[in-house]
């Protein structure tokens, strides 16, 4: 039987990000994966015959250095890196001037500011460029009250659908966000700052972090720490008139999220979105070519060409500790892998309380796992069309797009109140993409996929989802159908994934896809609890490298990859 | 024409205790106030014969014990009652009740759940490390983050120190507690609702926040961090209303050598070559000084007595961002007859405390929900009180006067003014309520005086009725408040300070922003501060 | 697992009027009023216990003469039982509970994640899965919480289960001539079950005084009976009930402690240096690290040794002349603060002044430091300053043959 250095549990991104990692520094490593495919929450599932479509829909924030360090490029994940290799980009064409008004392109101190805040070099993506196949894919707010907002670019560098003034206030905005964003961004990349006896080396981020605050200037910087822990409604109240705008940033601000805009600290949210970047670009998002199926399958390739081993249809029962330490792990079925290494890119719930066992650990620790909060708040809706919807006032090119209905920060608050009490939102606000547009091989010819992310659907409902998710159905169709009458007609299959379903399918416990809400309490040296941040657990050589970890969820890999320069690093 | 050393606009309790600590350094000071009487939000008011009614703010626990003692504020009639901790009622006809004995209380929680009644030990323990952590902040200047001055400096690693002093664990503990909501911080103790009410509610009075807002746990600070007589946390009556504490400050002001102008309403702050020079009343008089400090909330102050053009853009953006929406209302009520709430067994000590009727954490946010609709709660969180259980002077023998707090009541109703109408449909709401625990308590309703934000800012002058002259948000605490940059009493105009509520550390009826004022004010001025006894030790 | 006890409207209203009476009554309580000739009460746990019946010097001679009786029904109290029971406390507590056989009692204690200690107790290992907790403090939400992962059940006995302790030279006789039969077995530490009324009587040979005593516990409602079983029998062997101050004396002397006197518990301390180790209250000999599970606190514990051992000790001291030293600060050369007593007396059978103190560690070897000890002794309102000589001392301070004789002698 081969021998392994370190076991990963879990083939979602992270989990296959760390193998890689750890393989190509010579570890000896074994991917274990409960389902047939890798992929996790990425990996693309036929939802109806000839329709495909993953639960992670767009692709914002999957780190530069793993693109490049695990030359995602030669494994079939062309789009981003067309830029990090430096092909030609092409010449921008202007963007559409759809609607009444013209676009409004923003002034030009702003690329000084995104240079400021992106860490890579800035690329040739910006404002809708074609790059290797792929475009950015535009922000559009629909609104029932007013024509759509389409944001091109990376979030928004150009407006479509705003008047010059709005557009004035949104470059100021814009720039302030990613000015702020850019100083948080060190924090959320790097392994977080210990409290107690910090290392030298780990000092590192909090120094950057308190070097880029410093050159902010003393207004600046003064409005960065008020603004802080604020929430989102209040900032944009400060700085924005147009209520699309508003909405937009207060419903990104709260995705994935027990947060409505109104609540304090949730302008963290959206500093979270905006510290991605796709090309190099802060706050860009695409639809990747393929679906998010396909970038799992690069990151398989990357894993297995680094020289991991995969096993999947292996569930973990157990994690085998032995002396305090780990020592491999045993299946579902009894079969017992030895390794001194153990990661878990599973939720931090599952590894410590179901995997390890309390009785390897402290009470006191098993109590803050206990306590991680992580009830998932939101739906996933797929859609099989029998061809492409058609949005009120809405140039048909810019449904490629992301298309945002939250057309007021109210309008979010309001979806956000019911719940709190375990009820869905009557009206719910939801972002949607149709992937199929832009790769027509998720779809039949001509029929077009439609994929929601539906806010706010809690998983504890009380009435319970039996009898709640044919509700939730009807209430989300009603607003799709006022934005894009006749649409409910080309319905041809549909699939409603409510937090229970996404726990069950995904395996992640309250269906929540950061595994623990990501408010500022269980963020840093909060997550997932003290006495587990930094990827460290309380059981020797067993390591956390999943989205429970900082920094947090979304197609990033950035705990995976942390785990592993972790792991690494000890041993060295 | 008199020039005086300093004007003091307001005589609520901060600026009162600011004119005192000033008049006692040998300023010669006057204090202006709009109303006939004093006391801003800290009075008795004798609104119907025979009664009187703390008709702001009406328990004490917050005001700072140094203070009273350097003012001497026993010697001019002040004196507070400790009371018993009170309780909810329960919509089945029961109620929890918070016992002082120990062992009362924890018998009183095990009705409710036997692991709840234990897990309070640890809540308490928790709770009382972040008061003892916030406790020592409230007497000092906050420090500017982005100074380079030795003093900010100092004052940045002195909190540094504090910081680091508590070790790995309890400095992730306290960035936790400062972001969570109470209702998430609670349910990381107990199981109950109603327990979790019972606790939920300090998290909450006089914020424009839920129970499940990030934040409302600190919140819970700020009424846990007073004391009765070193007794931390507990609540009192002032004797004689709360109106005694602001009587006994201008009582003492007086019986140093102050001067108070009632019915002196300031219609402007005189600024000339950026230096205030005293301030102009209603009706046109101009008085003089050499400083004026301003017992007005920030907004007030800076967009109501200052012209624009004196102020730097920046400043006056963020003082018009500056958030003080009223949250809370308050309906006073006379009463010929002792109430009877059967679910409360006659002899019970609760009827002498605070009474409250929402039993869930949940219906607590409902009416939160409301608020954020612009409407007053259906179903209003009530913090009920009958003071003359206690103290006999503010009714006839055997006539009660009844407190009741009220949360959420909106500044103004679905974006609108308020009307008597909508006044009155408030009160109504209220009453209901109480009326549903009390038989025949309508009929023993003497007198009633209903408050709403309007009032409040009407006569009070708390721009939008915010009882705290400003919320308690992250993004408006420590060097944050009331704005970046002038969170240390003083103003962009040269000899303008404030010192209300709206600056470090907030609200409550503390007097701590008045005498850190004052701290400020006497080192510009290169006096002692002799006067000011040390903060109390923590220790 | 939830516990909630008051889901019931009714069950909740009929104990609303615990409010008209603070402290509670114990089981024995209409005995202990008889005999409390000074009605001298105090609080332990919520109950009303004696602090002495009648003379409390007296009373300890009882202890270390005769038989006393001690009610110690407000001892917490917890049933723990289950398929899982020995795991859980293996987990919970310092000591390897695998090795406890049924039948067999140990003094163990159990710490938080940090290796502070939460109480210190005896644990009863009443039959192979199923075992008694009695400790100073309340802990049902940390044993709740502990409990995820175990089949285990848990449930608070400190109101259903009466217990008094029988202690002093002639508690055997006593027994003996209650009708125990087979109680002369019991050797320290040892459990057995007799017939008593209706139900039966748990015996322990464990106690608080360092003498040849007993421990019984019997259900609440059996309670009146089992004292006068033992008063009845006693009569020729000198039976007497106790309140705690003579009770404290003979602890003192035994050189136990006690949890919130002697050291601060970890979830009640405020003040976060106040919290202390096992090592760093004598109670080191408990963490058995060579057991093989982990146990709450094992790897701080590991690694506070590894990085040389506790900052505090707790040792017996001996300090001159006969002036009790209580809360008394120890100072090295006469300058240097180090320590502070927490307990202390004229010990009527070592006659020897004698404390329980924490001491800084190095000051702590035995009899090498030159240590002292400032004791302010109040005298007709008048301070008497004593500044007097201190020497570290084994404990316990007094130990006595008939203690652990089996079988145990006749007085």
């Amino acid at each position: 039987m081969t021998s392994f250095d370190a076991i990963v549990i879990g083939g979602g991104h992270n989990g296959l990000v760390c193998a890689s990692f750890l393989a190509r520094s010579g570890r000896k490593v074994l991917v274990l994966e409960a389902e047939s495919e890798v992929g996790g929450a990425g990996r693309g599932l036929e939802f109806a015959p000839g329709f495909r479509v993953s639960m992670a829909h767009l692709l914002n924030r999957l780190h530069p250095e793993i693109i490049r360090v695990l030359e995602l490029e030669k494994h079939g994940f062309a789009p981003p890196m067309a830029v990090a290799s430096g092909s030609t980009p092409t010449p921008n064409p202007s963007p559409q001037g759809g609607g009444g008004l013209a676009a409004v392109r923003l002034p030009q101190d702003l690329d000084k500011f995104e240079q400021e805040a992106a860490t890579s070099s800035p690329s040739p993506l910006r404002g809708g460029v074609r790059g290797g196949g792929t475009s950015l894919a535009p922000n559009v707010v629909l609104s029932a009250n007013a024509d759509p907002l389409v944001l091109t670019g990376a979030y928004g560098e150009t407006l479509d659908g705003i008047s010059p003034a709005g557009a004035r206030e949104w470059a100021e905005v814009r720039a302030q966000l990613f000015r702020y964003a850019g100083i948080l961004k060190p924090l959320l990349a790097r392994r977080p700052p210990a409290l107690g006896g910090m290392a030298l080396a780990e000092t590192a981020a909090l120094a950057i972090t308190g070097l880029s605050l410093k050159r902010l200037g003393k207004e600046d910087m003064r409005d960065f720490l008020r603004v802080l822990l604020m929430n989102v409604a209040d900032f944009v109240d400060e700085g924005l008139s147009d209520d699309r705008l508003k909405g937009l940033l207060a419903f990104d601000a709260v995705l994935g999220s027990h947060l409505g805009p109104r609540s304090p600290t949730s302008l963290l949210g959206l500093y979270y979105r905006l510290t991605g970047e796709i090309g190099g670009l802060p706050g860009a998002q695409l639809q990747p070519p393929g679906g998010m199926g396909a970038v799992m399958a690069a990151l398989r390739k990357a894993t297995e060409r680094a020289g991991a081993a995969i096993r999947t249809g292996s569930a973990v029962g157990r994690i085998l500790v032995e002396n305090g330490r780990a020592a491999g792990v045993a299946l579902a079925d009894g079969e017992e892998i030895r390794a001194a290494t153990v990661i878990s890119a599973a939720n931090p719930r599952t590894t410590f309380v179901d995997l390890v066992g309390s009785r390897h650990l402290d009470t006191g620790f098993v109590r803050r796992v206990q306590n991680i909060r992580m009830k998932g708040h939101a739906a996933k809706l797929h859609l099989a069309l029998d061809r492409a919807p058609e949005f009120l006032g809405l140039p048909p090119e810019h449904r490629r797009g992301r298309l945002v209905i939250a057309p007021s920060t109210d309008y979010v608050e309001f979806a956000f109140n019911p719940s709190k009490y375990g009820e869905f939102s009557p009206e719910p606000a939801m972002e949607i993409t149709l992937p199929s547009l832009d790769d027509p091989s998720l779809a039949p010819v001509g029929a077009c996929v439609l994929s929601a992310t539906v806010l706010y659907a809690p998983y504890a409902l009380k009435e319970g989802w039996e009898s709640g998710k044919p509700k939730l159905l009807e209430a989300i169709l009603l607003v799709l159908e006022r934005h894009a009458p006749g649409l409910r007609k080309t319905i041809l299959h549909s699939e409603l994934l409510t937090p229970v379903d996404i726990e069950q399918r995904y395996r992640m416990p309250g269906g929540h896809w950061h595994h623990g809400e990501l408010q500022a309490d269980q963020m840093l040296m909060s997550r997932p609890v003290f006495g587990a941040e930094g990827y460290d657990t309380p059981i020797d050589g067993l390591f956390l490298a999943g989205a429970g970890s900082h920094p947090g969820g979304g197609i990033s890999g950035v705990p995976g990859m942390n785990a592993a320069k972790r792991i690494l690093g000890m041993k060295a | 024409m008199k020039s005086w050393d300093a004007i003091v606009v307001g005589a609520g309790h901060n600026g009162l205790v600011n004119a005192c600590y000033l008049q006692r350094a040998g300023l010669d000071v006057l204090v202006v106030e709009k109303n006939e009487w004093v006391g801003g939000a800290a009075v008795s008011r004798s609104l119907t014969p025979g009664f009187l009614y703390s008709n702001c703010s009406y328990v004490c626990s917050l005001f700072r014990p140094e203070i009273m003692r350097d003012l001497e504020l026993p010697k001019f009639g002040l004196q507070v009652i400790s009371y018993e901790g009170g309780a909810v009622f329960t919509r089945d006809g029961d109620y929890l009740a918070n016992y002082r004995d120990h062992h009362a209380h924890r018998r009183e929680f095990a009705r409710f759940s036997r692991k709840d009644a234990e897990a309070y030990d640890r809540y308490a323990r928790d709770v009382t490390r972040q008061c003892r952590f916030i406790q020592p902040l409230l007497m000092r200047t906050a420090p500017d983050p982005t100074s380079l001055k030795p003093r900010d400096i100092g004052e940045l690693l002195y909190l540094g120190r504090k910081f680091a002093g508590l070790g790995a664990r309890e400095m992730a503990d306290t960035l936790r507690f400062w972001t969570m909501s109470i209702s998430d911080f609670l349910d990381e103790y107990f199981e109950t609702d109603v327990i979790k009410a019972n606790f939920a509610l300090s998290g909450i009075i006089g914020t424009a926040l839920g129970p499940m807002s990030p934040g409302t746990a600190y919140v819970l600070l700020h009424h846990y961090m007073g004391e009765v007589d070193g007794s931390v946390g507990a609540w009192g009556y002032a004797r004689g209303g709360m109106g005694a504490i602001t009587k006994a400050l201008a009582d003492s002001f007086r019986a140093s050598g102050g001067t108070i102008r009632t019915e002196a309403e300031v219609e402007r702050i005189l600024v000339g070559n950026g230096r205030a020079g005293g301030v102009v009343l209603a009706g046109g008089e101009e008085v003089r000084a050499k400083l004026v400090v301003s017992n007005a909330d920030v907004k007030r102050t800076f967009l109501k007595f200052v012209e624009e053009k004196e102020l730097p853009d920046i400043f006056l953006r963020r003082v018009k961002n500056f958030r003080m929406r009223g949250s809370s209302g308050k309906v006073n009520i006379a009463l010929d007859s002792m109430p009877e709430f059967p679910a409360l067994p006659p002899d019970s000590p609760c009827l002498r405390a605070d009474m409250h009727f929402t039993d869930s954490v949940e219906r607590m946010e409902r009416a939160y929900d409301d608020w954020k609709a612009g409407r007053w709660s259906a179903d209003p969180f009530l913090d009920m009180v009958i003071p003359t259980t206690l103290d006999p002077t503010m009714a006839p023998p055997g006539k009660h006067f009844m407190s009741c707090f009220v949360q959420y009541c909106p500044p103004k109703v679905e974006g609108r003014d308020w009307t008597d109408a909508d006044r009155d449909a408030f009160g109504e709401t209220v009453i209901s309520q109480i009326a549903d625990y009390s038989p025949g308590f309508r009929d023993r309703i003497v007198h009633m005086e209903i408050r709403t934000p309007r009032e409040l800012e009407a006569e009070v002058g708390l721009t939008e009725g915010n009882i705290f002259q400003g919320e308690l948000t992250f993004d408006q605490l420590l060097f944050n408040r009331p704005v970046p940059g002038y969170a240390q009493y003083r103003s962009p105009i040269g000899g303008l300070y404030i010192c209300g509520s709206s600056t470090h550390p907030g609200g409550g009826v503390m007097g701590a922003p008045g005498r850190n004022a004052a701290t400020e004010i006497l080192r510009d001025l290169k006096r002692g501060v002799k006067h000011m006894s040390p903060a109390h030790d923590v220790i | 697992m939830r516990h909630f006890d008051g889901k019931c409207l009714s069950t909740r209203r009929a104990l609303q009027p615990h409010f008209r009476k603070l402290k509670l009554d114990s089981p024995f309580q209409p005995r202990l009023d008889a005999l409390n000739l000074q009605q001298a009460w105090y609080d332990w746990a919520g109950y009303k216990a004696p602090s002495a019946l009648w003379d409390e010097e007296l009373e300890y001679f009882a202890i270390r003469s005769q038989a006393a009786v001690f009610d110690i029904s407000p001892m917490v109290k917890y049933r723990i039982e289950g398929e899982d029971a020995e795991a859980f406390l293996d987990r919970l507590t310092l000591r390897d509970v695998t090795k406890l056989k049924p039948g067999r009692v140990h003094y163990t204690a159990w710490c938080d994640d940090d290796g502070f200690v939460l109480d210190d107790g005896t644990l009863f290992r009443l039959s192979p899965t199923r075992f008694r907790l009695c400790c100073q403090e309340r802990h049902l939400p940390w044993l709740l919480d502990s409990a995820p992962g175990f089949e285990v059940e848990i449930e608070e006995e400190t109101e259903t289960v009466a217990g008094l302790a029988l202690q002093g030279p002639t508690s055997w006789s006593v027994l003996n001539a209650a009708g125990f039969a087979g109680s002369e077995k019991l050797k320290p530490f040892d459990i057995a079950s007799f017939p008593h009324a209706d139900g039966e009587v748990t015996i322990s040979r464990t106690g608080f005084t360092g003498d040849l005593g007993y421990e019984l516990f019997v259900d609440a409602k059996n309670a009146l009976p089992l004292w006068d079983r033992l008063f009845e029998a006693g009569k020729l062997f000198g039976v007497r009930a106790i309140g705690y101050h003579a009770l404290n004396t003979a602890r003192i002397e035994a050189g136990l402690i006690v949890a919130n006197a002697d050291f601060v518990t970890a979830e009640h301390a405020i003040r976060q240096d106040r919290v202390r180790m096992p090592d760093e209250i004598g109670l080191g000999f408990m963490v058995d690290l060579k057991k093989p599970g982990y146990f709450n606190g094992r790897h701080a514990i590991e690694n506070a040794r590894k990085k040389g051992g506790p900052a505090h000790v707790l040792v017996g001291l001996e300090i001159e002349g006969n002036v009790p030293a209580e809360h008394a600060i120890v100072y090295h050369r006469k300058t240097r603060e180090v320590g502070l007593v927490s307990a202390a007396i004229w010990s009527p059978l070592a006659k020897r002044n004698i404390a329980i103190v924490s001491l800084q560690r190095d000051y702590g070897k035995d009899g090498t430091a030159d240590l002292w000890v400032e004791i302010y002794a109040m005298r007709e309102l008048q301070y008497v300053r004593l500044m007097k000589r201190a020497k570290v001392v084994p404990r316990p301070f007094v130990k006595l043959d008939r203690r652990a004789a089996t079988p145990p002698g006749a007085f």
